[in-house]
């Protein structure tokens, strides 16, 4: 019998804790379908973050280093310097990098550090159970937004994919969504040039991936994906914000 | 053992002053300890430096009761007469310490340093002349380690006005 | 042995880490240790190593703890607030177990407080400024020669234990010159870090995981009940002190780092006054050398605790104490330090009085 589909490698067998719904498990795989066709699995070192993913370790096969809550950048630095011919990739949440987070991945990204960020923008907090995210919208309900965000009472959300491709030091900004098959497929392609983009030693990688919550949403997962498409893409477009033409 | 305080102006190569007799007591085997002022003070303020030169092991590095005083302006020898010890030594630049000191039991050695070294159209060979005098009169270290001190502690390109430097010192011992 | 040079504090520090084989240093400027950054500048492009000039004191510990997490011996140094800010990730580091050297040379406080030594970190680095069940071991030299030695030794236990060490000093230790003299070859412990770092698995072995979070509370219990059995064995074994004329003592004063150099000239002072005066010096303010005091707390009359600070390692040397005996305390701050007389001053006013 022929295998038409399976499991990537560089995942574990360990089943996924995340939400009904939830995209982690979406963007999980495709980072492990990278790092299979790429055949770094076993030179590839992750950092997580905290939030959802904070035991991502218990899901990804290659080496895992558990980080603090935004640091996951500098940990990548020290990784990846003391690594010189390794890839280190982090992967974090919108409150992880875009606000306890916010000078570990400016100063990563302006420094060139050669790390790969997948940075998953749901739009809230997850793990804390839907408090307002720096990405929050306007206008959109969490549990700290009870009355929705309010620009002069909570301020504005934040571009991370715009702000970061004014750093000289990245390389590779992309933003995409896994909303879709088509868009899939294209965060895949973005997920690999980002890593493609490191093992060039070209500088700073980083592909925010568009992602859903409907548990703190409270929305079902179809109604969810609408809402990502109908207002998320608006204020956050897709597409690339630096680097499109690199050939790697 | 010797147990020297210099003090003056930021700028004035106060803190070089106290390196090379360290480091020229490091060549003579001697322990040696030198300990700098680095509160807001040196910002253009008044810069010091605790040195001391000794047979035995240095204990505390902080100089309290000081054997001499190298003054190059007025405040610091209104802050620093008091660490000395009776018939301790002041050495000062009296091209900027107009007022003497107002103890009477210590030795005082006034030179225009300053002065001289314009005279000797260099400006910075001010507290060489000071430390001439202090080698002169304490022994704390000999001329020849000095100068080996200075061949150590001054980079290479610098190397060239040592033999002035060492006119200076002698000048300095002379006054 | 080489010659003795006569080298800054601060500097001598840097020199120690790299004969002890770290080429992975990650700082951020803050008065009085910056000479550390600056000499690892220098000599970390000239030997290709890694200096790198973090954005912020918590960066600089997380690229320390990404580097320990690859294997790699590395190090970092900042003054008191600075390790304020790094005291997340010294906890992290503790509980992920990763081995590392954090300098800390120490200035006044609180807050912003100045830049002049102190020794007022004593709480936040020995019993533990961030947050968790953990220790460190904390190294306290007395002078430029002892900084760097124990600076290599401070890898070396950092290695062999699989945890942060600290090397604290006053902001005096940094900043004075004295002569030092190097080995001609450091002993380097040498530690097999690839059965637990995370530098790629080469698909040889199952992956490495570098963590401190166990989610469910018996597991997080053995976890934190195995860093206890281990840092019961850095107590057995790495416990360091110094005894000076404690025998026959009648006085005996305890004090680390700048002020031990002092009280040394004190207990000459006192001698010529004929009072016997002895000095117990911590080298390893944690693990305490609590069995010195134990030894001479029926012994002495009175012992005499010196600080710069308002009475920090005072509580452990009551802890070792144990009531047998009287504790006094003397202390300086915000920069000022106990001078010779002001210590002699308290041991003639406790000879009179006992």
């Amino acid at each position: 019998m022929a295998i038409v589909f399976q499991k990537p490698h560089a995942l574990t067998d360990k089943p996924f804790h995340y939400c009904p719904g939830c995209t982690h498990g979406i963007i999980h795989r495709l980072v492990a379908e990278v790092l299979d066709e790429l055949g770094i699995e076993g030179t590839t070192v992750g950092v997580a973050s905290v939030g959802c993913t904070y035991n991502s370790y218990d899901y990804f096969n290659c080496d895992m280093v558990q980080a603090a809550h935004g640091r996951a950048p500098a940990v990548a630095t020290g990784l990846r310097r003391s690594l010189p011919d390794r890839q280190v990739f982090t992967y974090q949440g919108d409150g992880d990098l875009a606000a306890i987070g916010t000078a570990e991945i400016v100063h990563a990204a302006t420094r060139g550090e050669k790390i790969t960020t997948i940075f998953v923008n749901n739009a809230i907090y997850g793990m804390t159970s839907g408090q307002m995210a720096p990405t929050t919208l306007i206008g959109q309900v969490t549990t700290t937004t009870p009355f929705g965000r309010k620009p002069e009472l909570h301020g504005y959300p934040i571009r991370v994919c715009e702000m970061l491709s004014t750093l000289e030091g990245a390389a590779y900004v992309e933003r995409v969504a896994v909303n879709n098959v088509v868009n899939v497929r294209k965060a895949k392609a973005a997920i690999k040039k980002a890593f493609k983009v490191q093992m060039a030693g070209l500088g700073f990688s980083i592909v925010e991936v568009l992602s859903i919550c409907p548990t703190n949403w409270g929305m079902s997962p179809q109604k969810s994906l609408e809402w990502l498409e109908q207002n998320m893409m608006e204020h956050y477009p897709l597409g690339n914000y630096k680097g499109k033409d690199l050939e790697v | 053992m010797q147990e020297i305080i210099l003090a003056g102006f930021g700028g004035q190569g106060i803190l070089s002053m106290g390196k090379f007799i360290a480091m020229a007591g490091l060549e003579e085997g001697k322990n040696v300890s030198w300990l700098p002022s680095y509160g807001p003070e040196m910002r253009g303020g008044t810069a010091n430096c605790n040195v001391i030169v000794s047979e035995e092991e240095v204990g505390s590095p902080i100089v309290n009761k000081a054997t001499t005083i190298i003054v190059m302006n007025q405040p610091s020898l209104e802050k620093f007469e008091k660490f000395l010890v009776p018939g301790g030594v002041v050495i000062l630049d009296k091209s900027l310490v107009p007022v003497m000191p107002e103890r009477e039991d210590v030795e005082v050695y006034a030179i225009p340093a300053t002065e001289m070294a314009y005279e000797m159209g260099n400006a910075t060979f001010a507290g060489i002349i000071l430390l001439g005098k202090l080698i002169e009169v304490t022994g704390v270290v000999s001329r020849e380690s000095f100068e080996k001190a200075l061949y150590k502690i001054l980079p290479p390109r610098k190397h060239s006005m040592i033999p002035d430097e060492m006119k200076a010192l002698e000048t300095g011992a002379k006054y | 042995m080489g010659e003795r040079l006569l080298m800054k504090g601060n500097e001598v520090i840097a020199e120690a880490a790299l004969r002890a084989g770290c080429r992975h240093y990650f700082g951020y400027p803050i008065t009085p240790q910056t000479e550390v950054a600056h000499y690892m500048a220098k000599k970390m492009e000239q030997l290709g190593g890694t200096f790198v000039q973090a954005e912020s004191e918590v960066a600089a510990i997380n690229m320390v703890y990404g580097a320990a997490s690859a294997g790699v011996r590395a190090m970092t140094s900042s003054s008191s607030p600075g390790i304020s800010l790094k005291q997340e990730g010294i906890s992290y580091s503790a509980g992920s177990e990763l081995p590392m050297v954090i300098i800390d040379i120490v200035r006044c406080g609180p807050g912003l407080g100045g830049i002049l030594p102190a020794q007022c970190d004593y709480f936040q680095m020995v019993k533990g400024g961030g947050h968790g069940d953990y220790h460190l071991p904390v190294l306290a030299p007395c002078s430029v020669q002892e900084m760097y030695e124990l600076v290599v030794e401070a890898f070396n236990i950092a290695d062999k234990y699989r945890n942060p060490v600290v090397v604290m000093g006053d902001g005096y230790l940094g900043q004075m010159m004295e002569a030092v003299t190097f080995r001609d070859e450091e002993p380097i412990y040498k530690a097999d870090k690839s059965t637990w770092a995370a530098y790629g698995s080469e698909l040889k072995r199952p992956h490495h995981t570098i963590t401190s979070i166990y989610i469910e509370a018996d597991v997080l219990e053995a976890h934190v009940q195995k860093l206890q059995r281990k840092y019961a064995e850095i107590t057995a074994n790495e416990t360091r002190v110094e005894e000076f004329n404690c025998e026959g003592a009648d006085i005996i004063i305890t004090a680390y780092g700048t002020i031990s150099r002092i009280v040394k000239n004190v207990i000459k002072d006192a001698a010529k006054e004929g009072i016997k005066v002895g000095l117990i010096r911590p080298i390893t303010l944690w693990p305490f050398p609590s069995a010195s005091f134990a030894k001479y707390a029926d012994k002495c009359k009175r012992f005499l605790c010196v600080e710069m600070s308002t009475g920090q390692m005072l509580e452990d040397v009551k802890l070792a104490v144990n009531g047998r005996n009287e504790v006094e305390f003397y202390g300086r701050t915000g920069g000022n330090v106990p001078s010779q007389s002001e210590i002699l001053e308290q041991v003639r006013r406790i000879a009179a009085e006992n």
